[in-house]
């Protein structure tokens, strides 16, 4: 039977049920034919080479913001500033692939690494904020997303925009500066490696270095970690360099393996997205795989079924509400794990 | 110490075989008495989320105005058993009936309705509220919008005179003393109609002039016809005043005794599965250098109150130096001082371990220096409740050689390491991969010791090393202070358990009012009421006898 040890994976499924159940009765009461719209959520992401494309074309950035705010989260930091850092970085790795050109390889490299690498100064802003003055790093986030927002617009209006076009969008990258197609017939791009890399490479910082453990017990129990010895501090500036680079690198790909031109005249929503991600993974680097892949399922059977089907797409806005809804909510479930405790108890 | 283990065992044996001799008694005891007890609880089992399992299968219950004692080691569920009969916890099994009457209990509000009143281990008042706001808070006579205070103090004072408790209403609570405000939080209970009242552990703060008048008051509020449940395991202090007794081992009842009936040594057997001995044979060791040395150290706060003054001791390696005093009395500055702690604070004077001065040095240069620290608060402090014993059991050593090789932590050092103090301070868990939070009380802080002392540290500062954790735990924990003080370490130990600084210690400084007020060699002679006058200020020693915790002559 059910361990009380495997609660939270069995928590997690629930809530997903749940939310898939809800989500077919809304599609009931909406769709003239639901059985059909509900086929289409649910299969149509799946049945062709393309739709699994764009599934995980999706999942690539769902994955780069997700394991930043995972890494941030595991140190018991609420910031959800990898959304600006999502789309300020992009905006400077667009810069350098207009402007630049540069031979091969490097040419991506270097703009990835440009992204990467202001997306980790800028985190430290609410890091050093947070550190040295405790000033609390979810307001100091959320204005700096405000601000990088209103800095790179700028930047797009007035430095990248490329007046012959006919929408606010920037010159177009040079070839060189593009990532490549891995797999024929769809979008998928070498980003997908990198991210795959980049998760792997966060599980053992996280789980087999003394740096990760810092930073585990730093969120697990700050004044332990103090009382430890350990320089919270610092810990705290530098998983926010991590999870900025990471962001960072999340927007470069993403423009650079997606587009031919920077095109977001808004917030793309991946940091948001990141930090849902990040819930549903449980702050596992390992899971984040999982979790944005779902996620980027669920999206892709929504618009699919908006394109196929009388039903729109915001309704994958209440599955996640009801997601995020129930995932926080501590007391959901909680009699059930309960009796369960209480049957091992008497077993024991 | 192998003899320790021995006991152990046997010890397990016996009870074995007494289980079922006991549940004769038992139904012997509920057989004679006919009429309905005052409160009853059926077949409790409860089991916590985090996968504790606090109370098994266990039945209480208490009769019209008795003082019922109900003992147990630390982690033996008396504390939940209370909270569920005071609604703040319900159990996962069982049924609780007030005068044969099936009830349940799901907030403090639906016990104190029914009479029932709980003063907590840690006190439950508003520092900066009068004693009689506090008195009235949730239950505020109304004047207009406003509080009718006036009638809060005439409240207060008429509750005060009825069972001749006295307290000034108009003082504030943060200004009390420990012993009134426990009296106040009585007084709390009573005002909304206790008849049942329960203290958890409510000596455990308590000086042993104190004692003597809480004891005072708890009989003639039992003369009033008031139900008492007293939670301890302080055995001397459950024989002296209660009627009857109920024993917890391990989450389930041992069984209901007369206390008459019984002796502390089955008590204490019941409790443990083992008699209690806390004397130890402590073998002489040469006193090497000093290791540590507080010289002229004096802390004051912002306002320019004097926290600390002229603290003067040294420690020498192989030598235990304890230190006593009512809680408040500057320990705490003092440990800070001692452990990179100072914060908000003016500080002068030197403090140093094998001449390096540490007194504002940060708390990584102090642990490098081989300074050991078990905290007084194992939750908050000591340890991160969701990690498992090993993420805690390394927290101090996670950067060392032996555990790293390259950028990678050696899991299977870790898992080495963890395995071996685990065995070697007998923590019960389901292996070192568990979390901490799991874990009773006692085991926890056997984790937290373990920790420091494995490291071989030239310097414990072990602050309450046994507050809250069993008999069993205790003992162990004392053996391993011991065996460190022969392996020439130097050890400050600092506690409000006035048989463990005596038994303990090489030399005893007590503390009063910021100062070192008594140097006491060989305490283990000086009796607890002795000890008692100095922690009150009553006497103190004259300043060259002070003087002598410098050189130790």
């Amino acid at each position: 039977m059910f361990k009380s040890k495997y609660f939270e994976t069995i928590r997690t499924t629930a809530v997903i049920l749940i939310a898939l159940v809800i989500a077919f009765l809304i599609i009931a009461l909406v769709s003239d034919n639901p059985v059909k719209t509900i086929g289409i959520f649910l299969f149509e992401p799946l049945n062709s080479k393309g739709h699994i494309g764009n599934v995980i074309e999706m999942a690539i950035p769902l994955m780069f913001t997700g394991l930043a705010v995972s890494l941030l989260f595991r140190a018991n930091m609420f910031n959800l500033g990898a959304e600006g850092i999502f789309y300020f970085s992009g905006v400077v790795a667009s810069a350098v692939a207009i402007h630049w050109s540069l031979g091969g390889f490097l040419h991506p490299v270097v703009a990835i690494l440009a992204g990467s690498i202001v997306g980790a100064i800028l985190s430290a802003v609410p890091g050093i904020l947070k550190a040295k003055w405790n000033a609390n790093e979810l307001v100091t986030s959320l204005m700096f997303n405000n601000i990088l927002f209103g800095i790179g617009l700028y930047l797009l209006n007035y430095q990248l925009r490329d007046a012959k076009a006919f929408a606010n969008v920037s010159f177009k990258f040079e070839k060189t500066a593009l990532l490549d197609k891995i797999i024929p017939g769809t979008r998928i791009h070498t980003g997908l490696i990198i991210v795959l890399a980049l998760i792997v490479l966060a599980h053992f910082f996280l789980y087999k270095t003394k740096w990760g453990y810092e930073l585990r017990m730093t969120g697990a129990n700050r004044s332990f970690a103090r009382y430890s010895g350990m320089k919270t501090a610092k810990v705290i500036i530098l998983v926010h360099l991590l999870a900025g680079f990471v962001a960072g690198m999340g927007g470069s790909v993403e423009v650079l393996g997606m587009y031919t031109r920077f095109q977001w005249t808004a917030l793309p929503g991946y940091g948001l997205d990141g930090a849902l991600v990040a819930m549903l993974a449980k702050n596992n680097p390992l899971s984040v795989i999982g979790s944005a892949l779902f996620l980027a399922y669920i999206r892709i059977g929504a618009d699919l079924m908006a394109r196929l089907s009388d039903v729109p797409a915001e309704m994958i806005s209440i599955i996640q509400a009801v997601i995020i809804l129930l995932i926080s909510a501590e007391q959901f479930l909680k009699f059930w794990k309960n009796r369960m405790l209480l049957k091992e108890a008497r077993e024991a | 110490m192998s003899s320790g283990s021995c006991n152990l065992l046997g010890a397990e044996k016996l009870t074995f075989r007494t289980r079922s001799l006991l549940i004769f008694k038992l139904e012997g005891c509920e057989g004679s008495t006919m009429e309905t007890p005052l409160l009853e609880m059926r077949g409790i089992t409860k089991v916590y989320p985090n996968g504790v399992v606090a109370n098994r299968d266990v039945n209480f219950s208490l009769r019209e105005g008795e003082i019922h004692a109900l003992a147990g080691e630390n982690g033996a569920g008396k504390s939940t058993l209370m909270k569920m009969i005071f609604g703040m916890e319900e159990p996962s099994e069982g049924e609780i009936y007030i005068r044969g009457e099936k009830v349940r209990l799901q907030s403090p509000q639906d016990a104190i309705d029914r009479g029932i009143g709980m003063v907590h281990q840690h006190f439950m008042l508003v520092p900066s509220f009068t004693v009689a706001e506090n008195m009235v808070l949730g239950m505020e006579p109304r004047k207009g919008l406003g509080i009718h205070y006036a009638e809060a103090i005439r409240m207060t004072e008429e509750t005060a005179r009825k069972y001749n408790l006295a307290v000034n209403p108009k003082a504030k609570v943060e200004d009390l003393t420990v012993g009134m405000k426990q009296k106040v939080e009585i007084l709390k209970a009573l005002l909304r109609g206790a008849k049942i009242l329960i203290l958890d552990e409510p000596t455990a703060v308590l000086t042993p002039q104190e004692t003597e008048e809480l004891f005072r008051e708890l009989q003639q509020l039992k003369e009033h016809g008031h139900t008492i449940v007293f939670i301890s395991h302080k055995l001397k202090e459950v024989k002296a005043i209660c009627d009857r007794i109920t024993i917890l081992r391990g989450g389930s009842s041992e069984g209901v005794f007369q206390t008459a009936d019984v002796s502390e040594q089955e008590i204490s057997r019941l409790m443990v599965g083992r008699d209690v001995v806390l004397k130890y044979d402590k073998p002489q060791v040469a006193l090497k250098e000093p290791v540590l040395t507080v010289q002229e150290l004096n802390v004051s706060d912002r306002q320019g109150n004097s926290l600390l003054r002229d603290v003067n001791f040294t420690v020498h390696g192989g030598q235990i130096v304890g230190i006593a005093g009512v809680e408040g009395n500057g320990q705490r500055e003092l440990i800070e001082a001692l452990t990179g702690g100072l914060q908000g604070v003016s500080s002068n004077g030197t403090v140093q371990v094998k001449g390096t001065e540490i007194r504002e040095a940060d708390i990584l240069a102090i642990r490098n220096l081989g300074v050991a620290y078990i905290p007084e608060d194992r939750m908050s402090q000591g340890s991160a409740a969701e990690a498992s014993i090993s993420d805690n059991l390394i927290s101090t050593r996670y950067r060392s050689r032996t555990l790293n090789k390259n950028f990678l932590l050696k899991s299977s050092s870790i898992l080495e390491l963890a395995t071996r103090l685990i065995e070697d301070f007998k923590i019960r868990c389901s292996g070192p991969k568990q979390p901490i939070g799991m874990l009773s009380g006692g085991n926890m802080q056997k984790v937290v010791v373990a920790r420091e002392c494995s490291a071989n540290p030239q310097l414990l500062i072990a602050e309450q090393p046994t507050r809250g954790v069993d008999v069993g735990a205790a003992q162990l924990i004392h053996q391993k202070l011991l065996e460190l003080r022969e392996k020439q370490s130097a050890i400050v130990l600092v506690s409000a358990d006035l048989n463990e600084v005596l038994e303990i210690s090489d030399c005893l400084l007590v503390m009063y009012e910021g100062q070192i007020v008594a140097y006491i060699e060989n305490p283990s002679g000086m009796s607890e009421e002795e000890l008692g006058l100095y922690m009150l200020g009553i006497k103190r020693q004259d300043a060259q006898q002070i003087r002598r915790a410098l050189s130790h002559v």
